[in-house]
């Protein structure tokens, strides 16, 4: 037996190893949408679709939950996601939409206009930025950021204005909005960089050559030829919003409020929410109870389906880019 | 008679007002907006990031002693009494050798049978997407995952047990096999790509010369993507020690590390702790314990560890860049 291992193995016996080992991970996937979904199921068997709107208090709803005993009736699954799901929505949105304009910029300032030294020193820099840990942006952001909003923008009228419904400390979406952006344009440049240079450069040559000044030959040639590479790039960024958690739990104020335009613009930035992700750090320690188990999986399983439904979607937006061997 | 002669335009050529090279200042407005705003975001994300090492490192050496990296934490009144950071630090150490042992040879696995074998096409498909899912998942769900697996009777005698019996699937164990999840993406990527960059011809020689298949892979492939290898590593390292919430959910942040059980290996893996990552949101004041100095002074640790691992995939990759004679930004995440 021992001899048989030794010897050289043969072609055919390697080959079905490695496949087996391979498909582990995707027994792995399946796996991880089968726990989930069933941990989850009791949720939208007990609420159906209605659980994703708006109404009730969430906070209130999940301390009946906590308070239900190992056999929950199904009264107790009641609950309203909408704050959350709004909160999701609101915070990658605007990340994204700030973070894209942001990213196409700096990468075209990399590759195009920065001299090559301040080239060489913007590159790693733009790194580390992306592997900074998110813990790290959350320390940053509620022992210096929410402070500072919180203290010297927050003017006391606009507090007195909404205090009968929110209290205003400078945690909230602004902030949250600011250290997103910020952990997801490095991801965006990579990908933006990379098509950027694998674009073939006689098309932006023969746009300088007819005319147009090296910058608009970039914009109107360069950047619209890689399309596709910037919309791969949002969608990658918008998986890796979706799922931040523990930093938005940090500075996001922690109440399930919905942002209201009503009040005023700048307070809009100000007030506090709450997003799916970091509901589930907010009340890991409840896991025990049985009915709000259900419900921290019922939001793990949403961000799963959204994760599923982004990377399929990062595929079909790809598929373009092979014409000219830009790799996504 | 007039011979037909045209009046050709004479003279010196058309001379433009901005000489050979378009000054940005003759540019339309709009154009000059855009360079504008391209230079302030390239040299503003470069200004941020400045501020965050500065800042951090400025706190790290006003908090930050010593004799903290070697005391354990402990539970006190003031901030003289609780100790230091030495069961994260081992924590964090001992999560990222599972993760890295578990994630390692299942992504050179996967690597090298999508890139040398990878038939059925179909199946070599599945699970490429297999693996960008798992890299795209949230880490608070693959940490929810992690709950469920390990919470079945089958793990049981892997995790963490209360008196009572009661199973909370919370160990070293659980967490790093979360952990090598997160690792796995990183590194499949390496591999494959650098497998992908051999050369034909190194696979024609190895075949001419009668080995197999998996002979030149062992012999002649993974030898030449080692450096490869090594950055996709310490992608994976960086990737594990900055995560919070599978440690959160998964490693049970107990104060000290705590073993479970009578054999000696086996009882740290079954056991519980916390990592740097935990600890830093533990004292923050999102934690219970609202101690900012000890939370900046782990922090700093945290931003140190990913400093060098950062400069360590610069070198890796440099080197490689000279061996082969490849540059470029790519993977610059």
């Amino acid at each position: 037996m021992l001899r048989r291992l030794r010897n050289p193995w043969p072609d055919h016996r390697a080959e079905r190893l490695l496949g087996a080992v391979s498909l582990l991970v995707g027994a792995c996937v399946i796996a991880m949408i089968v726990f989930v979904g069933v941990r989850a199921w009791p949720v939208f068997e007990h609420n159906g679709l209605s659980w994703l709107g708006p109404g009730g208090t969430l906070e209130t709803q999940i301390a009946n939950m906590q308070a239900t005993s190992v056999n929950p009736p199904a009264s107790a699954f009641r609950l309203n996601a909408w704050p959350l799901v709004y909160g999701t929505l609101l915070t990658t949105s605007i990340a994204i939409v700030l973070g894209t304009v942001i990213a196409v910029l700096s990468s075209i300032f990399i590759v195009e206009l920065a001299p090559t030294r301040l080239r060489k020193l913007a590159i790693p820099v733009i790194r580390l930025l992306a592997s900074v840990p998110s813990v790290v942006y959350g320390l940053i952001g509620v022992l210096v950021l929410v402070p500072f909003v919180g203290n010297h923008l927050v003017t006391a009228s606009q507090k007195n204005s909404v205090q009968d419904f929110v209290e205003l400390t400078g945690a909230g979406l602004g902030v949250v909005v600011v250290i997103l952006t910020v952990m997801i344009t490095p991801i965006m440049i990579a990908l933006i960089c990379e098509a950027l240079m694998a674009a073939p450069a006689s098309w932006r040559e023969g746009a300088v050559a007819l005319g147009l000044n090296p910058l608009r030959a970039v914009l109107a040639v360069t950047l619209r030829a890689i399309r596709p590479a910037i919309v791969a790039a949002a969608v990658l960024a918008t998986a890796r919003a979706l799922g931040e958690a523990v930093m938005i739990q940090m500075v996001s104020g922690g109440s399930s409020y919905t942002p209201n335009f009503s009040h005023g613009a700048l307070i809009f930035f100000y007030e506090p929410l709450r997003t799916l992700a970091s509901a589930i750090v907010d009340y890991h320690e409840g896991l025990g109870a049985p009915a709000l188990r259900a419900t921290l999986y019922a939001f793990g399983a949403l961000l799963l389906f959204s994760a599923f439904v982004l990377s399929i979607a990062g595929y079909l937006i790809k598929l373009p880019l092979r014409r000219y061997q830009v790799r996504g | 008679m007039s011979v037909y002669a045209p009046q050709l335009e004479t003279g010196s050529p058309p001379t433009s007002k901005r000489g050979r090279r378009s000054s940005p200042w003759t540019w339309r407005w709009r154009d000059r907006l855009v360079l504008a705003s391209a230079w302030t975001a390239g040299l503003g994300l470069c200004a941020i990031a400045a501020a965050i090492v500065l800042y951090m490192g400025y706190r790290g050496i006003e908090y930050l002693r010593p004799g903290l990296l070697f005391t354990r934490p402990a539970i006190g009144q003031s901030q003289s009494q609780t100790g230091g950071i030495l069961d994260p630090l081992l924590g964090t150490a001992l999560l990222t050798l599972i993760g890295i042992a578990l994630a390692f040879p299942l992504a050179v696995t996967c690597a090298v049978w999508i890139a040398e074998y990878g038939r059925p096409r179909w199946l070599a498909r599945v699970v490429e997407s297999s693996i960008e899912i798992v890299a795209g998942t949230p880490d608070i769900v693959l940490a929810l995952f992690g709950l469920s697996i390990f919470q079945l009777g089958l793990f049981a005698p892997l995790s963490f047990r209360a008196e009572g019996g009661g199973v909370y699937g919370r160990s070293f164990i659980a967490a790093g096999a979360m952990m090598s999840l997160i690792a796995l993406p990183p590194l499949f990527a390496a591999t494959r790509d650098g497998l992908q960059a051999v050369p034909e011809h190194m696979r024609e020689a190895a075949f001419a010369l009668g080995k197999t298949r998996i002979a030149t892979i062992r012999r002649v492939l993974l030898p030449s993507v080692r450096s490869n290898i090594a950055t996709g590593v310490t992608l994976g390292v960086s990737r594990i020690i900055g995560d919070t919430a599978i440690v959160l959910l998964l490693l049970g942040e107990t104060l000290h590390i705590e073993t479970q059980g009578p054999v000696p290996v086996v009882s740290l893996l079954r056991g519980t702790g916390s990592t740097l990552t935990s600890y830093v949101y533990d004292n923050s004041p999102a934690g219970e314990g609202a101690a900012p100095q000890k939370a900046y002074a782990a922090a700093f640790v945290l931003l140190v560890f990913v400093l060098g691992l950062n400069l360590l995939v610069d070198r890796i990759g440099r080197s490689r860049d000279r061996a082969t004679g490849l540059s470029g930004v790519g993977g610059v995440v």
